[in-house]
């Protein structure tokens, strides 16, 4: 175990600068065990603004009103909004006002984060309990609230990532 | 003869820094305020505890029971218990290092209760080796200290968005700010043994909270000074901390040092999670948001007095806070006893260092004379704390999060004091 060989020197393939910080340290002891790919697609759960990391699976805005009406509702009130755990839609064009709303489908740049908030964290009492299914039915119902989506719209993986969120522009890198 | 000590170094009061040290002080105070409870002397002068023996040894101490100090200003979402924050008593404590049981919280789905030897660090992504570390093998690298603050970006928002001052005490509007001195390993030397491909140039952290909070972390960050934290003031993290391991990035805003760390995903992009699009963002006038600003900016805040710890009896009082910066190191503090028209250095106290909280200390001759008591830092990079109005200036009512506007407390002729605006 103490003996593990150091991995090989990354310098170049690095950022500019951030070779110096990789050097290796003295005495690490390499302890770290392999993650095998199994074990790894039970535990993933990150989702990119480019679609990657989005499962296999699909829903309806219908679907979606059932299931949000099951799972959501009881903490964000009916169809989105007037909830005690806030409003996840509405507000869309209120940003540069003086009543600024921010929601889902009002502020979120990307569709993707919908999915990936909501498979990773919703519905609070009981996150990870939804299917890729059902994820992708809510967030089509969601967005199909303020008209990002059409009222007969069906997600899937690829159908999510091309979806144009109305702030898709509004964020910029501050300092 | 004049007493040089009793000549102000700046308007309405304020004393050069030797003035706490004096003799005086005492009878400055006034007799009264400083009188012990007659009740101690009672029994010919041995008071109850001198006449039998003490409490013995126990196995971890607590506070005396005549402490009654706690966090302040418990909030979570409705119909929750772990959604949202609690504050630390920043008045009620003394030097640069938070104890461990007095830390803010900000969580976003309560604290979990994880079983230290189940919990795993997984590293995966674009590296070459996909890796998991335990407590136990993370216990056996070396490990480097540092003595850092920690604040939540959203910490004193209230000051920002809030038109009129509320009135409001010192940890409340600005306790979402700690220090500790953290232990762990540094992230570069899990990351080198993981070996990073072509292309790595995010580092996408998550917890192993019920909300799988998540954050893209710049992976030039996590060269450079982020660790795996394992101890927190030493001993090992406390649950709320991040029990048993948690990322801590000196310097940045507080969400993203990712509690209960479990997955780390090396990637080419962030992930845009919830958490660096929906909230941590800051909204400008123009109904554009500014993503990304890590940076905790130079900050000061007077703890001692504030609202609730007024003063009485008029005479010699210190004046007391803490700054931090996350650009550079605490260079300067200056204090003033009238709203900033006149100002003078505070004494600075503390290991300090970059990244580390200082406390600073200014004497005051408060005669029962209204005052506005204001601080203002200023860091190694020659940065001045701004101004609230700066501050509104700049970016409008609606960015929320980092704000480091200059806090102003009204004393009254009473000796109350108040947040103010103005
Ligand atoms: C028991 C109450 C509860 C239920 C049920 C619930 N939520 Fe939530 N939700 C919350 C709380 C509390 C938060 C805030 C979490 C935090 O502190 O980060 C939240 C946050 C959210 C957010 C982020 C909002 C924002 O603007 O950042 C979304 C989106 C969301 N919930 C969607 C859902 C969906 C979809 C469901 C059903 C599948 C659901 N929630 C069920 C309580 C609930």
């Amino acid at each position: 175990m103490f003996k593990r060989a150091v991995s090989p020197c990354l310098a170049g393939l690095l950022l500019a600068g951030a070779a110096s910080a990789l050097a290796a340290a003295p005495g690490a002891p390499g302890l770290g065990a392999p993650l095998t790919p199994e074990v790894l697609a039970g535990i993933e759960l990150t989702v990119l603004p480019t679609g990657e990391g989005l499962p296999v699976g699909r829903g309806s805005v219908a679907q979606g009103a059932a299931l949000y009406q099951q799972h959501c509702q009881a903490c964000h009130g009916a169809e989105g909004q007037g909830g005690m755990n806030g409003d996840l839609v509405g507000g869309v064009g209120s940003l540069a006002t003086a009543t600024p709303k921010k929601t889902v489908t009002s502020y979120w740049p990307y569709a993707t984060i919908a999915f990936d908030y909501i498979r990773r964290a919703m519905p609070y009492t009981a996150p990870g309990s939804l299917s890729a299914d059902e994820v992708y039915a809510i967030v089509a119902y969601l967005l199909s609230r303020d008209g990002v989506v059409p009222k007969d719209a069906v997600l899937d993986a690829e159908a999510l990532a091309a979806v144009k969120m109305p702030n898709a522009e509004g964020f910029y890198p501050g300092e | 003869m004049e007493d040089k000590t009793l000549v102000p170094v700046a308007g309405n009061g304020l004393l050069p820094l030797g003035a706490l040290n004096r003799r005086q002080l005492l009878t400055g105070l006034g007799a009264g305020a400083l009188a012990l409870p007659s009740a101690a002397l009672a029994a010919g002068g041995r008071p109850s505890w001198m006449q039998g023996a003490g409490a013995g040894m126990r196995g971890y101490g607590t506070p005396s029971p005549a402490e009654t100090v706690g966090r302040v200003a418990i909030a979570s979402q409705p119909g929750t218990t772990g959604s949202g924050a609690s504050r630390t008593p920043l008045a009620a404590l003394e030097g640069t290092i938070t104890p461990s049981g007095l830390h803010f919280e900000r969580h976003h789905s309560g604290v979990p209760t994880i079983d230290p030897a189940a919990h795993r660090l997984h590293i995966h992504g674009l590296v070459e080796k996909p890796l998991a570390f335990s407590l136990e093998a993370l216990d056996r690298y070396p490990l480097v200290t540092q003595l850092r603050f920690l604040e939540c970006s959203g910490n004193s928002a209230v000051n920002l968005a809030a038109p009129e001052a509320p009135d409001l005490d010192v940890a409340t509007l600005h306790g979402l700010v700690s220090q500790s001195e953290w232990v762990g390993v540094p992230l570069s030397v899990l990351l080198e043994e993981a070996g990073l491909k072509p292309g790595a140039a995010w580092v996408i952290a998550e917890g192993a909270d019920a909300a799988a909070m998540s954050r893209s972390v710049p992976l030039a960050k996590a060269l450079d000074d982020a660790i795996v934290a394992l101890y927190q003031n030493g001993e090992r993290l406390r649950p709320e901390n991040g029990y048993p391991m948690r990322l801590f990035l000196p310097n940045y805003e507080g969400n993203m040092s990712v509690k209960w760390l479990r997955r780390l995903k090396v990637t080419d992009q962030p992930a845009m999670t919830k958490d660096e699009t929906s909230k941590y963002t800051e909204l400008m006038p123009d109904g554009r948001a500014a993503q990304f600003t890590f940076t905790m900016g130079v900050k000061s805040v007077i703890t001692r007095p504030s609202k609730g710890y007024g003063l009485g009896a008029h005479g010699i009082y210190p004046i007391t806070g803490l700054a931090w910066s996350g650009r550079g190191e605490i260079r300067r503090v200056e204090v003033s006893a009238d709203g900033g028209r006149s100002w003078a250095d505070a004494a600075l106290e503390g290991p300090g260092g970059p990244g580390a909280m200082v406390r600073f200390r200014m004497p005051w001759h408060w005669q029962g004379q209204p005052a506005t008591l204001v601080s203002r830092a200023t860091d190694s990079t020659g940065a001045r704390q701004p101004t609230r109005e700066m501050l509104v200036q700049a970016r409008g009512p609606q960015s929320l999060y980092h704000y480091n506007g200059q806090q102003r407390w009204q004393v009254s002729t009473a000796g109350d004091v108040r947040n103010s605006y103005v």
